[in-house]
């Protein structure tokens, strides 16, 4: 049962993660998908001081408007101060996490998590933190509850905004000459990465957001060009990983979530290898011109 | 003080080896980062940061032991194979470099924390201290860690010194570097090494995912202070030297902090500060001017229409409201009342009973923007061969910007004409 909930559990932050990383990796925004997912540590951090809770509404909408503030940060600095991106982005998401663990230290005590958890948290803790309610009643693994939440809502962000997103995201102009708002769509994105990487961060921490933000959409990208097809092979390819990376981990005694990062850059290994194999055979010899 | 002086005097020797250890980092990321930044490859020391972990965890596995040399060769070789990925991806696949670069990041990443805790669940006793290099240990640097630091930092260094002109030609031209004969491929190699090599280093005192900082920040500060390559890089060296004392010390005085995120800390303060407030680049530097050239086209347009008023009139004299005078060209009423305000304090209007009226100084200035634009509506006009209807826009924006020279030698090749092609009459006295 254990098992399942855990395997359930990287499913669920691999499917939500999945599917905004395809749109992150086609809008050149990957390394954003990363800076947002350490920026948020000082909104974590606040949160949980003003909250007391772990898991409190104040806590995802903390971490949500850093999220966005970390994005427009990285656009102003870009655009206003004609920073290049990468260094805004670089410069940016240190600065935050810097706050962050400087909070921690100064918290001290009062504040119930660590950097190492951030960093690659502890999912193997998700079946045993479980939701009772007032009355007593068990009703499950707590993160299994959020994390549905949040894949479900994302799921119905995409499948609503999914014109939206498609024309921002493919022909900038061609949106806006017909209504769309890019910067809308921009930081709707952008608010739903930030909702996702708070969400798992406990359970699967920073690192393993990163990786199923982007590893998954990218083996997906590797093997189709139209997008529908592409959220669909990513959720298969993040699944996949997690159902691996439990297993490996298993048999390794090792970091769960380091075990599903590990797993999914196999399977992209494996895509890439597969591609270049299908473009240019390896066994094919040169053509021979039949003589008649 | 008395804290101040403690940490400055040396009292404790564990404050010396903390205090040069950061210095010494920060001062030869700071450099060596400069030349990643120019070369728009700031996010590579993110990614050598983060894909070493697997490097010193596989040297744990194989040999047994910390040794330091065996840690720093394996994190090297993990390093390097990190941004040899990233290349291959981006060659080889549709990827574009930014998915390559978190890809390799975090993949490589999480092979290392599986490792890392394969490592600490196996029962070597010899294993602790591996995960400080995660989060660094700045606060407890000894005296071998120093000498370690030295000497690379010293290398890094004097590499720098040697190839500095390679460097600049690599960082801001490839092509012509590679044109003229130059082994850029080895080159690129050398100065990849080198960020390899401050990552390794500098990683043991910050950690992980703040290294980053190390590397980029420094040098983003400083380029917003100056254009020449070498200014720029003894800045980043000094901002970097000032953030290591400044976390050095936070941390002395206050020992539940942390030594690494603070030194991040000082120096994203210094570099928020320059991106905001240095002159010529800075971001209130740049919105300041913009603001006055703003106000200054709005002036010249006010007295241009003034003078156009007059003109239909027959009569400059004639005082104006605010209605009639955004009759003429609409104007918005918060602008045209600050222009207006702005103008009669330089003598330019006079205002009487809400009616505005040009002073003859105004009306001069208000002549020679009427004159500029109808000089040029005729130059595009017979030169570039525009339709007359086509030439208002651009005269409207260059009116503005012509100098008194300009101005001199487009009147001498028009032949100072008579007409504009709308067949008004070009102002001169």
């Amino acid at each position: 049962m254990n098992d399942l909930i855990i395997i359930a559990t990287g499913s669920l932050v691999a499917i939500s993660c999945g599917l905004l990383g395809c749109f992150l990796i086609l809008r050149k925004m990957a390394m954003v998908g990363d800076a947002i997912s350490h920026a948020v540590l000082p909104g974590i951090v606040i949160a949980f001081y003003i909250s007391g809770e772990r898991d409190s509404i104040v806590m995802l909408i903390g971490a949500g408007l850093i999220g966005i503030l970390t994005t427009f940060l990285i656009e102003f600095l870009h655009q206003k101060g004609k920073l290049q991106s990468d260094a805004s982005i670089g410069v940016t998401f240190t600065w935050l996490f810097a706050l962050g663990v400087i909070l921690i230290s100064y918290y001290g005590r009062n504040v119930d998590i660590d950097q190492d958890c951030v960093l690659h948290g502890e999912i193997a803790y998700v079946p045993i933190d479980l939701w009772i309610t007032e009355g007593g009643t068990n009703l499950g693994p707590r993160v299994l509850y959020v994390m549905s939440f949040v894949t479900l809502a994302i799921i119905v962000f995409i499948k609503i905004g999914y014109r939206g997103l498609f024309f921002t995201t493919f022909d900038a102009s061609y949106a806006a000459a017909i209504g769309i708002s890019t910067v809308l769509w921009h930081y709707l994105l952008m608010g739903f990465v930030s909702l996702a990487t708070v969400a798992s961060f406990e359970s699967v921490g920073a690192i393993l957001v990163v990786a199923f933000l982007i590893v998954p959409p990218a083996s997906a990208y590797l093997l189709t060009n139209k997008l529908p097809k592409m959220l669909m092979l990513s959720v298969v390819f993040g699944v996949l990983s997690a159902t691996g990376g439990y297993y490996l981990a298993k048999s390794l005694d090792g970091s769960i979530a380091g075990a599903m990062a590990t797993v999914s850059g196999l399977l992209f290994a494996l895509t890439f290898f597969y591609t270049r194999l299908k473009a240019n055979p390896v066994t094919s010899s040169s053509p021979v011109l039949q003589e008649s | 003080m008395d804290t101040f002086i403690e940490f400055f005097t040396f009292q404790y020797p564990n404050i010396k080896y903390v205090l040069f250890g950061s210095i010494l980092l920060a001062v030869s990321s700071a450099i060596v980062g400069c030349f990643t930044f120019l070369k728009k490859k700031a996010l590579v020391g993110d990614v050598v940061a983060h894909a070493v972990l697997p490097g010193i965890c596989l040297s744990f596995l194989l040999t047994g032991n910390k040794n330091p040399l065996y840690l720093i060769i394996g994190a090297f070789i993990t390093g390097w194979i990190s941004i040899v990925v990233i290349d291959g991806i981006v060659r080889k696949t549709k990827l574009k470099e930014d998915t390559a670069t978190g890809l390799s990041l975090s993949v490589f990443f999480g092979i290392g924390i599986l490792l890392l805790t394969f490592i600490q669940k196996s029962g070597n006793a010899a294993q602790s201290g591996l995960e400080s290099f995660l989060f660094g240990k700045a606060a407890a640097l000894v005296g071998a860690d120093m000498w370690l630091f030295a000497s690379v930092s010293v290398a890094l260094l004097i590499a720098v010194f040697l190839l500095f002109k390679e460097f600049t030609l690599i960082s801001f031209d490839q092509n012509f570097g590679a044109a003229i004969g130059f082994p850029v491929k080895g080159l690129n190699l050398i100065l990849t090494t080198l960020t390899v090599l401050a990552v390794v280093i500098g990683i043991q005192a910050v950690g992980v995912v703040l290294m980053a900082a190390m590397l980029i920040t420094p040098a983003a500060a400083a380029r917003f202070w100056t254009d020449d390559l070498k200014t720029m890089i003894i800045l980043a060296a000094i901002f970097g030297a000032v953030s290591g004392t400044a976390g050095a010390y936070i941390s002395f005085v206050a020992p539940s902090m942390p030594t690494g995120p603070w030194i991040v800390m000082v120096i994203s303060i210094i570099a928020l500060t320059s991106f905001f407030f240095a002159p010529k680049k800075g971001i209130l530097y740049k919105a300041l001017k913009r603001r006055r050239i703003k106000n200054l086209i709005l002036q010249e347009n006010i007295l241009k229409m003034f003078f156009q008023l007059g003109e239909e009139a027959g009569d400059f004299n004639t005082g104006r409201s605010v209605l009639e005078l955004q009759d003429k060209r609409p104007f918005r009423t918060k602008e045209l009342d600050s222009g207006l305000k702005r103008l009669q304090l330089q003598g330019y209007l006079t205002n009487q009973n809400d009616k505005w009226q040009i002073t003859s100084e105004g009306q001069n200035k208000g002549r020679r923007i009427v004159k500029l634009h109808r000089l040029w509506e005729l130059y595009l006009t017979t030169y570039l061969r525009i339709a007359p209807d086509h030439v208002h826009e651009d005269a409207e924006k260059i009116e503005h910007i012509i100098t008194p020279e300009l101005e001199a030698r487009l009147e001498k090749l028009l032949d100072y004409p008579e007409l504009d092609p709308h067949q008004s009459k070009i102002p001169y006295q």
